[in-house]
């Protein structure tokens, strides 16, 4: 026995065992007290707010009570709508690239790629999206908004869609070339088929991101205060109503941009959520 | 072949036995032999309705496929393309006295980005000293110490985390953290820590600390997830070889697993730096936007993408928007090294199969 | 010099499935002791339950009185950790620690009971690595050459070392070479011939060729209980009991 350690464990040990112990349940909880704290506010603060009038009416001019936003929800659903169009696609394609033919160093360089765009802040992809298509066609537009948001969407679709094709086993694949199906058909009817309940994951994760993305729209979307369903003009959306009437000085559109916060809420949460209990994946990623 | 045992239906009682195959019939007979064997149509059918030859329907899904990955690489080419050609202009009017210059005047056309790179510096600095720790420690908690059954619902409420957008974290900082910072926190930090310099000043409640505070709660998931993965990657036989010699639960933790682990925490942590660098909306509602440099951490202060937000649609003269491209340009070479270092990191660790998240 | 262990009523359950049932048995001091028996038996468990490693798994727990020496393994006052430094084990998959030098692998459960005197620690890191037999082959590449850049006998004399440094009055070893090719199997046959003058050694092996080589005392286990613990050479010669006669013999398991 080295006559320098003690037979018993020491004080200071066990003092940091516990020490450790309660710091990590301490940071457990600091984490978590914000997180139900923005719940609550938006439950409390924006469940008033939220009213026939809010889910119907447009904005009304500042300074004057009610209105709603109503503009901003269909606004949002339209730029979704085109983003997802661009988006879903191309991220699938790639997914189907990355996974199907390029496991090589183009697939590489590609996947590199891809994770290089999934880290570009989303305002740079607005000032992008700004020079390509804004100043060209001189007007903001949803379609703009949505090849932003669109764009957005691609890596985190295409992740999924390369993570859940190389979970099929290539013994489905061979069997299918066997039967004399070609590679077209296999990929498309039985792999993508096999793996589409994680790539539908993937969309809907890459959806409820962009939902309540701001940034981008600022210079694309632009924000409307009144009607509009047309892909070529300024329209408005959820998110940038409520940054505007975030930091505007009216006590009446502070309430109603908690109410549009959580309209904005249920949507992601439920999409999340949806993900959650019909994937036993458990693991979110891009989020 | 009428008189051989139909392999479909071994029962069938068999008439004669089966001809000696004397020579090797060719596919022709044998595929007309076989279309009146209903147990074989299917193949037959999947079999008549591609053509022998599907490589023209193969080549042209390979193409679209291909297009569809180039496209993804042609749309970084474009960012790239377009942040450098719209900054032309003040990239060649100021050079690099534009990073380090202090004065941002749309009114003289003359602009200097400093405050701007120190402000998303400070702000994300801060955030990272608030939310490694917390991150770390909720990734052990989780992974180690947490009863089995609430682990899933505690990793859920942190993923949640992420999936809450910036505009609401900026909604809520402004009317519940700046507020509870202005008359609670701020106060007892200038009592307290006021000497070091850092908590001094007005108190608005609006400024660095608020975005410091929101930044780093937003980053905690991001960090708090790759380092739980990396964590999990760790053998379990490393954690009983050091229970093994006697060491208490954290020895453990901390020699059998974090030890293991801290390339791909690091790498974790360095993401996170990237999301906090890159992050507009929460940041813009709570820093103040004053293009100061400022020692107190209760200053207001700006980001580079909070200027870009406030100003670009305001931006009058080629110049002036030149320079606010140009302070996105900075902005995605920043985060695309940041980045790239922390994925170099996690896949050194887990071996490129787990993609970090964010 | 080692010490005895004595195990009475010792019970242990994965969940609600009872693996170990009331086992009874005194191991020697400065003895080999094996403990053979077919997959599933419990011979590790059983020797994970003597250090108290047992409990580590979730849903695991066991009950009974073990008693090492003077310690009381399972008794009222007694602290897993303190109990599992002062019993060494050595597990079947070499698992040196991989960012941690030669020494620093030796050294880590000196480090970890507070040891700091560097020269104290090099002589112990030294008489180790001398007592697994690894010592000539690491010397000049203690602190350069990382635990896992190691072949896999070396990583497990390396284990056995890192074991012994923090001086244990027993050495229970979970099929040791299993994992190992043929050569390094028998280098660690004989280390472990050799370990019993200072440790008492408790070996699980499903190699029943093994257990004949370096044990005098063998046990044999079968669905949790103790069928026979006698002479090593009893039990392969002259078995008391038909079931440890049908697995020597090779009927089963």
């Amino acid at each position: 026995m080295p006559a320098s350690t003690s037979q018993k464990v020491s004080l200071w040990r066990r003092l940091t065992d516990w020490g450790a112990t309660g710091f990590a349940v301490l940071a457990a909880i600091l984490v978590i007290v914000p997180l139900l704290a923005i719940f609550v506010y938006l439950v409390i603060k924006g469940i008033g707010s939220v009213n026939i009038s809010f889910l119907t009416q447009t904005p009304k001019p500042p300074g004057e009570l009610g209105g709603g936003m109503a503009n901003g929800i269909v606004g949002t659903g339209l730029i979704l709508a085109v983003a997802s169009v661009i988006g879903i696609p191309l991220g699938i394609g790639s997914g189907i690239y990355l996974a199907e033919y390029g496991r090589n160093r183009f697939g590489d360089l590609i996947r590199f790629t891809a994770d290089v765009l999934n880290g570009v802040p989303s305002i740079v992809v607005g000032i992008t999206v700004y020079s390509l298509i804004v100043i060209r066609q001189k007007h903001f537009s949803a379609f703009s908004g949505g090849v932003a948001l669109g764009i957005m969407m691609i890596p985190t679709v295409a992740r999924a869609t390369e993570e859940m094709l190389l979970m099929v086993p290539n013994v489905i694949r061979e069997a299918a070339y066997g039967l004399g199906i070609p590679k077209w058909r296999t990929t498309l009817s039985i792999s993508l088929r096999t793996a589409s309940a994680g790539v539908i994951t993937g969309c809907m994760l890459a959806f409820a991101r962009v939902a309540g993305e701001t940034a981008p729209l600022l210079f694309t979307a632009f924000g409307n205060q009144f009607w509009n369903l047309k892909l070529n003009q300024p329209t408005a959306a959820l998110s940038l109503q409520v940054y505007t009437y975030a930091i505007s000085p009216y006590d009446d559109w502070h309430k109603q941009a908690w109410a549009g916060s959580l309209i904005l809420i249920v949507l992601i949460v439920g999409a999340v959520a949806a993900v959650r209990i019909t994937t036993s994946r458990g693991r979110l990623k891009g989020a | 072949m009428s008189d051989s045992v139909d392999p479909m239906n071994p029962s069938q009682p068999l008439g004669r036995l089966p001809k000696p195959v004397t020579s090797m019939p060719s596919l022709a007979k044998v595929d007309a032999g076989r279309t009146g064997n209903k147990s074989t149509g299917a193949l037959e059918k999947i079999r008549n309705t591609y053509p022998r030859s599907s490589r023209i329907p193969d080549e042209v899904f390979r193409w679209i496929i291909i297009l569809s990955a180039i496209s993804v690489f042609a749309i970084v080419l474009l960012v790239v393309w377009e942040l450098v050609d719209k900054s032309k202009l003040s990239l060649h009017q100021f050079g690099l006295h534009f990073f380090y210059g202090h004065d941002w005047d749309p009114v003289n056309d003359s602009y200097g980005a400093m405050p701007f790179i120190y402000g998303t510096l400070v702000s994300s600095l801060l955030a990272l000293v608030l939310a490694v720790p917390l991150s770390i420690g909720v990734a052990v908690f989780v992974t180690e110490m947490c009863p089995q059954r609430l682990r899933s619902y505690i990793s859920f409420l942190v993923e949640l985390l992420a999936a809450i957008p910036s505009v609401i974290y900026g909604l809520w900082g402004i009317f519940v953290l700046a507020p509870l910072l202005r008359d609670y926190v701020e106060p007892f930090l200038a009592k307290t820590l006021g000497w070091t310099g850092l908590f001094g000043g007005p108190m608005y409640g609006l400024g660095m600390l608020a975005a410091g505070i929101i930044l780093a709660i937003m980053i905690v998931p991001v960090i708090a997830s790759i380092t739980r993965e990396v964590m999990t990657a760790v053998p379990q036989n490393q954690r009983e070889a050091v229970l093994a010699l006697g060491a208490t639960r954290w020895e453990m933790i901390r020699m059998g697993v974090l030890r293991n682990a801290r390339i791909g925490i690091v790498g974790g942590v360095i993401l996170g730096l990237g999301r906090a660098l890159g992050e507009t909306m929460a940041v813009t509602m709570l820093i103040g936007n004053r293009p100061e440099v400022s020692k107190s951490l209760f200053a207001p202060g700006y980001t580079m993408a909070s200027v870009i937000a406030n100003e670009f649609t305001e931006a009058t003269g080629d110049m002036y928007l030149s320079a606010l491209v140009e302070i996105g340009l900075a902005l995605f070479i920043v985060t695309l090294i940041v980045n790239a270092l922390a994925r170099l990191l996690v896949w050194s660790i887990t071996g490129g199969t787990a993609r970090p998240s964010a | 010099m080692g010490v005895g262990i004595e195990v009475r009523g010792l019970n242990a359950w994965y969940g609600k499935n009872q693996s170990l049932k009331s086992i009874d048995m005194t191991v020697p001091a400065n003895h080999v002791t094996a403990v053979i028996g077919p997959s599933g038996c419990g011979k590790s468990t059983f020797v994970r339950c003597l250090n108290r490693m047992h409990e580590t798994i979730p849903e695991a727990r066991a009950e009974g009185s073990v008693k090492v020496g003077e310690m009381d393994v399972y008794g009222g006052g007694s602290d897993p950790v303190e109990v599992r430094r002062r019993i060494g084990m050595v597990f079947q998959k070499p698992n040196p620690f991989p960012t941690m030098s030669i020494y620093d692998n030796v050294a880590a459960g000196l480090k970890l009971n507070g040891f700091r005197h560097r020269k104290q620690m090099d002589e112990l890191v030294e008489r180790s690595l001398k007592l697994s037999a690894l010592w000539e082959e690491v010397k000049d590449n203690l602190h350069k050459k990382s635990g896992a850049s190691l072949s896999g006998g070396q990583q497990q004399r390396l284990c056995i070392a890192r074991a012994l440094a923090v001086e244990p009055e027993v050495l229970l070893m979970d099929e040791p070479a299993s994992a190992l090719d043929p050569i390094s199997t028998s280098k660690i046959e004989e280390l472990i011939f050799q370990l019993k003058q200072h440790y008492t050694v408790v070996i699980v092996t499903h190699n029943m060729q093994q257990a004949a080589r370096v044990a005098e005392l063998t046990g044999f286990f079968l669905m949790g209980s103790l069928i026979e613990y006698d002479k090593t050479e009893k039990i392969f010669t002259t078995p008391a009991d038909k079931r440890t006669e049908d697995y020597v013999t090779g009927r089963f398991g």
